[in-house]
């Protein structure tokens, strides 16, 4: 099921929230919408479950618009919103119940819903309590339960993993990967690593506009145009010659020795070369030992302080 | 309408879990049933098979008691942000409102139902008016769907249960006296009209048996107004620019 935002804009009195983004979502797709605090995220998200409408533009899902079928697009969606807000007065179960019946899930196919998600979502040791007696952590699972009870086939989930400890959100972001092969994910967070390792593509949008849009890797290649290596080089007569050596490479743009390394060395090519075959035959030819050559990436952190900050 | 039954059974029920419904329901038989057989014109002063004490008692107690109802609606909805994720699931604004104003008439026709036991003992000393004992109840049921909608709109515009309830009061105020007040102290046009929107006389004449489709339609466009309002005040969320 695909999502299509067309020219979306949304102001809060005066102020441009959401300025004229369009993008794409296809099923089996995981989205993962980055920025900083303030950028759209959430208000992107609210718009495309209908819960607030947008001040222009449009979002089909599955070529049904927000604007005339809203109850028909509420069915597909799952969604977690910011902040997870439930009712802390209720009984996990009851609330799963209440959610299921509200989403139209057929009665006698109920409990068995509940059921399903109470294993997914690991939450059969605590499925009595009120949600209010529940750890954040738990808080979250049944956040997710309730997103995902009538197996819909959108999934909207801001800042799915805040709260939770580290093997839960490894749990989660599997969770989310399996889900995300059948359905269409989209994803907020201000956890880059999580974005790399749930999402296929990251859509990054600073001040109401979108910075970039791409796979991880695409938005590195972007990101970074000289190729970087990190090399140590023992057995030879000196640093000086290694580094005049390296520098005579005609891939080499440039040699940095590291200062607190005696042996290691940053090599950055020139743009659109790769130094790595010329740094190892000229080590063969030497009669050095090449003892690492890392390519040093660019970092996703790098990519986004660069787009987000003016 | 089966999703507005599954919204009112939800909040019959946290009415029930947390003590709202109790306290309500033993103040509210408490207070009627003291002033209507122990204290002052009760039944027995009267010395008519009447249930009227226990209407001019019950008319009083639901105004202060239903916007303690109606408070927590959508204000606290609107403070946890809740209200985001009920009117994502696939409800519409409408079924929420009315699922929440059942949810309240249903409380209200409970304590009201438990309040028959006065209704047979009254009969079981003398000769009762049944006519006017089963207007009396329409009338407390109309008046407190009117105070209900008014309190669901109090409630749809704050985030603070307390504001809610005192606006819901306020509002409520000129309904129960100062548009009466106002009645009288005006001639011509604007008498008969302040007249009109008062509660107590429309009451009056529907507890004393008098069905009249004049006070019908008094009540229910009140509650439709309300719940109309409400309803404005949840969809600005589409139109904030």
């Amino acid at each position: 099921m695909s999502i299509v935002v067309e020219n979306l804009s949304k102001s809060y009195g005066g102020q441009k929230a959401v300025d004229n983004i369009s993008f794409q979502v296809n099923t089996g797709e995981i989205l993962g919408f980055l920025g900083p605090n303030g950028a759209g995220k959430t208000t992107t998200m609210k718009i495309i479950t209908s819960f607030m409408a947008p001040s222009s533009g449009d979002v089909k899902i599955n070529g049904l618009s927000i604007q005339t079928e809203k109850e028909n697009i509420k069915k597909k969606i799952g969604y977690l919103p910011e902040n997870n807000p439930l009712y802390y007065d209720m009984p996990v179960l009851e609330y799963l119940g209440f959610t299921a019946a509200l989403q139209g899930v057929v009665k006698n196919k109920i409990n068995d819903k509940i059921a399903q998600m109470v294993f997914i979502c690991g939450l059969d040791e605590e499925k009595h309590k009120k949600i209010g007696e529940l750890s954040k952590g738990y808080r979250q699972r049944v956040g997710l339960a309730q997103a995902m009870i009538h197996n819909p086939e959108i999934l909207i989930l801001d800042e799915p993993t805040t709260g939770l400890d580290p093997n839960q959100i490894i749990e989660i972001r599997k969770l989310i990967r399996r889900i995300g092969k059948e359905k269409t994910v989209i994803l907020s967070t201000h956890i880059l690593p999580e974005v790399e390792a749930t999402c296929d593509r990251i859509l990054i949008i600073n001040k109401g506009k979108i910075v970039a849009d791409g796979t991880p890797e695409t938005l590195r290649k972007q990101a970074q145009n000289n190729e970087v290596l990190k090399i140590s080089i023992s057995e030879a007569s000196g640093l000086d010659e290694v580094i005049y050596s390296l520098q005579n490479l005609e891939s080499v743009n440039m040699v940095d020795p590291l200062i607190d390394a005696d042996t290691t060395l940053m090599v950055q090519s020139k743009a659109g070369f790769s130094s790595r075959k010329n740094i190892f035959q000229l080590c063969v030819d030497k009669h050095w030992v090449l003892t690492e050559m890392t390519p040093i990436e660019t970092k996703l952190e790098d990519i986004f302080k660069e787009l987000t900050t003016n | 309408m089966n999703k507005i039954w599954i919204i009112a059974a939800r909040e019959l029920k946290t009415f029930f879990d947390s003590l709202t419904a109790y306290i309500l329901l033993i103040s509210f038989l408490g207070i009627s049933g003291f002033f209507t057989w122990l204290f002052g014109s009760d039944i027995f002063y009267i010395g008519q098979a009447s249930l009227e004490p226990f209407f001019a008692v019950a008319y009083w107690t639901l105004f202060f008691f239903t916007p303690a109802l109606t408070m927590r609606m959508l204000a606290e909805e609107n403070k946890t942000g809740t209200i985001e994720l009920l009117l994502t699931k696939s409800v519409t604004d409408w079924q929420v409102l009315l699922g929440k104003f059942l949810a309240c008439l249903m409380l209200i026709g409970i304590a009201l139902a438990l309040t028959l036991p006065y209704y047979f003992t009254v009969w079981s000393i003398g000769p009762i008016d049944h006519g006017a004992v089963w207007c009396g109840y329409l009338g407390l049921l109309l008046m407190s769907s009117a105070y209900i909608s008014i309190g669901l709109f109090a409630s749809s515009i704050t985030s603070n249960q307390i504001v809610a309830f005192l606006l819901s009061l306020f509002i409520g105020l000129f309904f129960l006296i100062i548009f009466s007040v106002l009645s009288s102290s005006f001639t011509g046009f604007g008498g008969e009209l302040f007249d009109y929107l008062s509660l107590q006389s429309h009451f009056d004449s529907i507890s004393r048996g008098v069905v009249d489709s004049k006070d019908i339609i008094y009540f229910l466009s009140i509650s439709f107004f309300g719940l109309i309002l409400a309803e404005t005040a949840l969809a600005k969320r589409n139109i904030v620019d």
